[in-house]
């Protein structure tokens, strides 16, 4: 199948993904236009961290404390330097800080998201294919999920964790235990939207013709239900990331988050509402306000991601 | 002054809507007080909470000074050097009504040394309580001890008819699945009489008429009520929006809002704690760092270079705002033993300590786990990130490993880190317990908080010594030999003495006490 | 039908005891509740003493089979923070969230459908568009700087009200209310937009999606046709059949507002089960964490048997399958 779409020209392919319902949608809405472009800058700005940023934040022996809170532009009274957003309560200069923890928070979202959909698709698809006992238990397990606070999760995996991990690489170990923990609390939505779908479209009479062809439950499920169901999945994966990335920021909030020596966005937002009486606005105000432009686009798109693709609003 | 005072106290009149009158204080602090059962948790708020309703035979006034509480007058026997002897005071009566004599306090002080209590092991000593006549209690000890006093200052007095009366002769236990009458009720001879109480929510007091004390204290504030605020944000906010009157544990970086708003001030003083680093200098190798078959913390010049390394002064300004004193040894100043000249022993000199590295063998640096505490002292977190930097200028590179108290605190009692942080408050005003619990080698009864893995028999001798030994010179000059030798191997790298800060109404006149216990009948308000 | 229901509830019952199972797994990780009940005068003698009384030096299967043999004759064991019964502790504080839960519920629902009536009706209008952008600023913040936030803003700037607690409580029973007073319906406030803001926003986007389906459908064409006044069609007719699924969603949403309201209670000194949950964490009180669990569980695994039941009743081609 990849063989022949590939030997047909490319030109005319381009051409009808561009003019295809999805697209032209896309082309017309202003808001999904921008949040795309906001979305698409905001991540190249976070791959490109380090060829971006003036200093290396995670770098400890490059840090000067007297530095600290330094507000946006002026320069420090004690060093002289001065930095564009402001530094830290670290002495961290706040816009190379962003663009790394924003790194660090696009990468726990994308992957918290990537991993709580694999196990969701999976989970449901059995589920909803299979039915009887496998269902049971899948779906069992999904309410014994729904009960435990990410918080726990995330504290549970750390835990076990610990012990395994050399102490060179503990640092990097607090990001996955985070993708792990917002992951596991992820899945369950998608295995009840795709476990849902499956039991409508598994009665269909294209299912049934398949089972008839002899085609195995694999291939039945991958190839033709799968498909179908993406829809929703896709809808879900999106607000799931703004939803991931804000969870990384309340589990910082209560003391589960990315290590202070390699911020995320939210562990910023964490440090930073300690200075919101004190004036120092700008540790707080910028961090914040990039998570704010973050979120909110990947919402926006997935907003009209989800009217775009419903045919029945269409 | 006066003059300057008026206006702010009409403002502050005029924003406080809530209809409080002037003798209402509204008190918040982090915590709540865990229990009311006087010898079930010896822990700052909840005997900060208890001495408001209870009192032990002698107390700390605000200034850390010892007074005289249930007690008038006391001191070793005449006749027997293991016998202390305490006068009580007389014609005192508890919050029912019922007269307080010595057997109440045989009886508190029994109940205190029982095995749930958590004050036993200050009682450790202590081989029998007797109470010869109505208002004499004599506290015979298993030797000579100088310093016993120093252990009743937080040592509460039951009244014993209620106790028996009521079922909570024993101090709360955790198996039987049912609750003592003493973990929520009290009944005491403090100045305060509980009125009411919500655990975590809200507690009020009110001022105990028949107290003995009464004419002898300011005793303002007629009524307390006091509300534990977690979130630290939230807390700064309930005194700046006029909410309480009276909040402890501001966060250093409010610390200038709260004083610049009409209406309200912040008290600082110095706190009895000091704040620093241990290192695992006794193991052949570590298992917290990169390097193999060798421990670098055993070598004296990489501890040093350690401390070195360490900027006092950019945390106190940056990190602390100020809210620090720098220090040399791990002693609060309030301390019998502490030396000034110690004490300012800590230096910054990142070129001698880069030196030192190169000579011990480490010039290119190694690896290591710290592990700190976050939710237990001032910027903990803060700090150890401010050190993780300074110390990777001189190569050693630093994972920091930040936990609640409730995770950080076993891994030093199982000996599970190799550098950590701890912070230290000295309740009996001396060395001797700096020594036994940090000092001296870790075993059943001795250095329980030592996780250094430091130990020299000759130490050793010399801190079991000190208990006992009733000639004050000579005991002094034995402290400081043993401080010397904490200084020359640099055990532990201190960091600095934390400073409290209370922020309140203007109207209310306090000083700040160095064990963070505010005594309310001290209070004046105006 | 019986059959699948009582299969359904001997299901459940297995649900609560794996939760169980898992999280005493868990309590060892969330640290040593030792370290916090003793102070620092401790020996080593008096650890081991008192991890024997407590049974914590028993494999957590013995633990917990200690405790699911309390709990099945009503006693939760004592909490170590306190020192008095779990269950005397939760009785005092679940008032509170539940209160808090059902004003933000409330305050979601009310705000939900009326926003997404008029959002859904005004669909190409600016005020419609600003409504959609600006409930989603309420879903791109974390909770707890929006609960900050409004503090800042409603208790220290403006002087309007109050940034802690409930305010004056009446006990009506064994149970404090916090409406009955001024102070307590101001306390409310601030909490419940925290809380509900995020339900809000889901159910106003579920109310809107559904209500524009639904005025695509033939049969409101005709009711337009047939020359029904706009408000007739918009409210008789679309909005009824738009109400289904909202109520659905809305039901399972009730669930986790009260299992999430830790974040809002600890923000706002919010005297309920998150904040005790929370402070259970911090000092590892193991038998108060268990039983905030079971809790949860059991309110979860309830709201899912009831809307699986539902839906058999609704559907019948599962009840078929149910039966097979």
């Amino acid at each position: 199948m990849n063989t022949t779409l590939l030997r047909r020209p490319f030109a005319p392919r381009l051409r009808a993904f561009w003019s295809s319902d999805l697209v032209w949608s896309f082309r017309h809405s202003p808001v999904a236009l921008t949040s795309f472009i906001f979305v698409c800058l905001l991540t190249i700005c976070a791959i490109f961290a380090p060829l971006i940023a003036p200093h290396d934040p995670f770098n400890p022996a490059t840090l000067n404390l007297m530095n600290g809170f330094t507000p946006p532009g002026t320069p420090n009274a004690f060093t002289g330097e001065s930095f564009v957003l402001g530094t830290d309560d670290q002495g961290r200069d706040l816009f190379s800080t962003i663009l790394f923890g924003m790194r660090i928070s696009l990468f726990v979202g994308f992957s918290a998201v990537m991993l709580g959909m694999v196990i969701g698709i999976t989970a449901g698809l059995v589920a909803g294919y299979k039915g009887g006992w496998t269902e049971t238990i899948i779906m069992r397990i999904a309410d014994v999920q729904l009960t435990f606070p990410a918080i726990l999760v995330a504290m549970l995996i750390f835990g076990i964790a610990k012990g395994f991990t050399p102490v060179e690489y503990r640092d990097q170990m607090a990001i996955w235990v985070l993708i792990l923990a917002i992951g596991l609390s992820d899945w369950v939505q998608f295995a009840r939207v795709v476990r849902g779908a499956t039991l409508v479209e598994k009665n269909k009479e294209y299912v049934q013709a398949a089972r008839l062809v002899g085609r195995s439950g694999l291939a039945i499920m991958v190839r033709h239900i799968l498909p179908n169901v993406l829809s929703p999945v896709l809808v879900i994966a999106t607000i799931s990331l703004a939803l991931a990335i804000i969870a990384e920021a309340t589990l910082s909030f209560l003391g589960v988050g990315a290590p202070p020596t390699q911020p995320s966005l939210g562990t910023l937002i964490r440090i930073g509402q300690g200075f919101l009486f004190s004036g120092e606005w700008w540790i707080l105000f910028f961090p914040a306000c990039t998570l704010l432009a973050l979120a909110l686009s990947v919402n926006l798109l997935g907003d009209w991601l989800r009217d775009a693709l419903n045919p029945r609003l269409r | 002054m006066k003059l300057h005072y008026l206006p702010l106290a009409a403002a502050l009149l005029a924003t406080t809507t809530l209809g409080v009158n002037a003798e209402t204080l509204r008190w918040a602090r982090a915590g709540d007080s865990l229990t009311l059962d006087p010898h079930a948790q010896n822990e700052g708020p909840t005997s900060s909470l208890a001495h408001q309703i209870m009192e032990p035979l002698i107390m700390r006034d605000m200034t850390g000074a010892v007074v005289p509480a249930l007690a008038t007058d006391w001191g070793p026997s005449a006749s027997d050097p293991n016998v202390w002897v305490f006068n009580l005071r007389k014609g005192v009566t508890f919050h029912d009504g019922a007269t307080f004599d010595s057997e109440d306090v045989k009886f508190s002080l029994d109940r205190a040394m029982t095995p749930d209590s958590d004050y036993k092991e200050l009682l450790a000593s202590v081989v029998e309580v007797r109470a010869p006549s109505s208002h004499v209690i004599e506290i015979v000890t298993d030797g000579p001890n100088p310093t016993m006093a120093n252990n009743l200052t937080n040592m509460f007095i039951m009244d014993k008819s209620w106790a028996e009366a009521n079922n909570a002769t024993k101090v709360q236990d955790y198996e039987g699945g049912e609750n003592t009458f003493a973990a929520t009720h009290a009944n005491g001879t403090g100045p305060y009489v509980l009125s009411s109480r919500e655990p975590d929510v809200k507690t009020v007091l009110t001022i105990n008429k028949n107290y003995w004390g009464i004419d002898e204290f300011p005793m303002q504030v007629t009524e307390v009520i006091y509300t534990p605020i977690q979130n630290k944000a939230t807390r700064v906010a309930a005194l700046l929006s006029g909410e309480v009157d009276f909040i402890q544990d501001v966060p250093v970086q409010d610390l200038a809002r709260v004083g610049d708003t009409d209406g309200l001030e912040v008290r600082t003083a110095p706190q009895n704690r000091v704040i620093f680093f241990g290192m695992n200098q006794g193991d052949a190798d570590l298992k917290n760092d990169n390097v193999d078959g060798a421990n670098p913390l055993a070598d004296l010049r990489v501890r040093q270079a350690m401390s070195l390394a360490i900027n006092r002064d950019a945390i106190k300004q940056v990190v602390m705002r100020g809210q620090s004193q720098p220090a040399g040894m791990i002693s609060p100043p309030f301390v019998n033993g502490w030396n000034a000249e110690m004490d300012s022993s800590s230096m910054t000199d990142v070129g001698k300590a880069k030196s030192l590295m190169a000579e011990a063998g480490y010039g290119d640096g190694f690896s290591i786990t710290l592990n700190c505490p976050n939710d237990r002292y001032i910027n903990d977190e803060a700090i150890c990130q401010a050190s993780v930097g300074m110390l990777a200028q001189i190569g050693i590179k630093v994972n920091l490993d930040a936990k609640p108290k409730a995770q950080h605190f076993p891994l030093i009692n199982t000996l599970e880190t190799d550098f950590y942080m701890l912070g230290w408050g000295v309740p009996t005003y001396d060395s001797e317990y700096i020594f036994n619990f940090l000092v001296h080698s870790k075993g059943e009864k001795y250095g329980s908080w030592n996780g250094t893995r430091f130990g020299q028999a000759d130490i050793d001798v010399k801190i079991e010594a000190l208990a006992s030994e009733t000639d004050l010179p000579k005991r002094n000059a034995m402290i400081n030999e043993i401080w010397q030798v904490v200084q020359d191997e640099q055990v532990y790298i201190p960091i600095h003495h934390q400073v409290l800060n209370w922020g309140m109404a203007s109207n209310v006149k306090t000083i700040v006490a160095p064990d963070d216990a505010a005594k309310f009948k001290y209070f004046e308000l105006n | 039908m019986l059959s699948y229901i009582i299969r359904r509830i001997f299901q459940s019952l297995l649900v609560l005891l794996v939760v169980g199972l898992v999280a005493f797994s868990m309590f060892r990780f969330v640290g040593d509740p030792i370290e916090n009940m003793m102070g620092q005068e401790r020996t080593q003698a008096d650890i081991v003493r008192l991890r024997e009384q407590l049974g914590l030096d028993q494999p957590f299967p013995v633990q917990y089979w200690k405790f699911l043999k309390g709990a099945a004759q009503g006693n939760f064991g004592i909490s170590y923070r306190q020192g008095r019964p779990v269950g005397q502790i939760l009785a005092e504080r679940a008032p509170a969230t539940l209160e808090l839960a059902a004003v933000s519920g409330f305050f979601a629902i009310v705000a939900g459908i009326g926003l997404g009536i008029f959002t859904a009706i005004r669909q190409n209008g600016w005020v419609s568009h600003l409504i959609m952008t600006a409930s989603l600023i309420g879903v791109s913040l974390p909770t707890f700087l929006i609960g900050i936030l409004l503090i800042y803003l409603f208790s220290v700037e403006l002087d309007l009200l109050p940034s802690f607690g409930r305010g004056d409580v009446v006990k009506i029973g064994f149970w404090s209310t916090g409406f009955l007073t001024a102070s307590g319906l101001k306390a409310l406030i601030l909490p419940s937009i925290t809380l509900g803001l995020y339900q809000m926003t889901l159910i106003m986007r579920l109310v809107r999606a559904e209500m524009q389906e639904v005025l695509r459908q033939d049969y409101i064409k005709f009711a337009r046709a047939r020359g029904l006044s706009e408000r007739v069609v918009n409210f008789r007719h679309a909005l009824k059949n738009t109400l289904v699924p909202v109520i659905t969603v809305i039901g399972l949403q009730l669930g986790s507002i009260i299992a999430f309201a830790i974040i809002t209670e600890t923000v706002f000194q919010w005297p309920g089960v998150g904040l005790l949950f929370i402070n259970a964490i911090q000092f590892v009180d193991i038998p108060v964490m268990a039983a905030y669990l079971m809790l949860i569980s059991v309110m979860f695994v309830a709201i899912n048997l009831f809307v699986d039941l539902l839906y058999v009743v609704i559907d019948p081609r599962l009840r078929s399958e149910a039966a097979a």
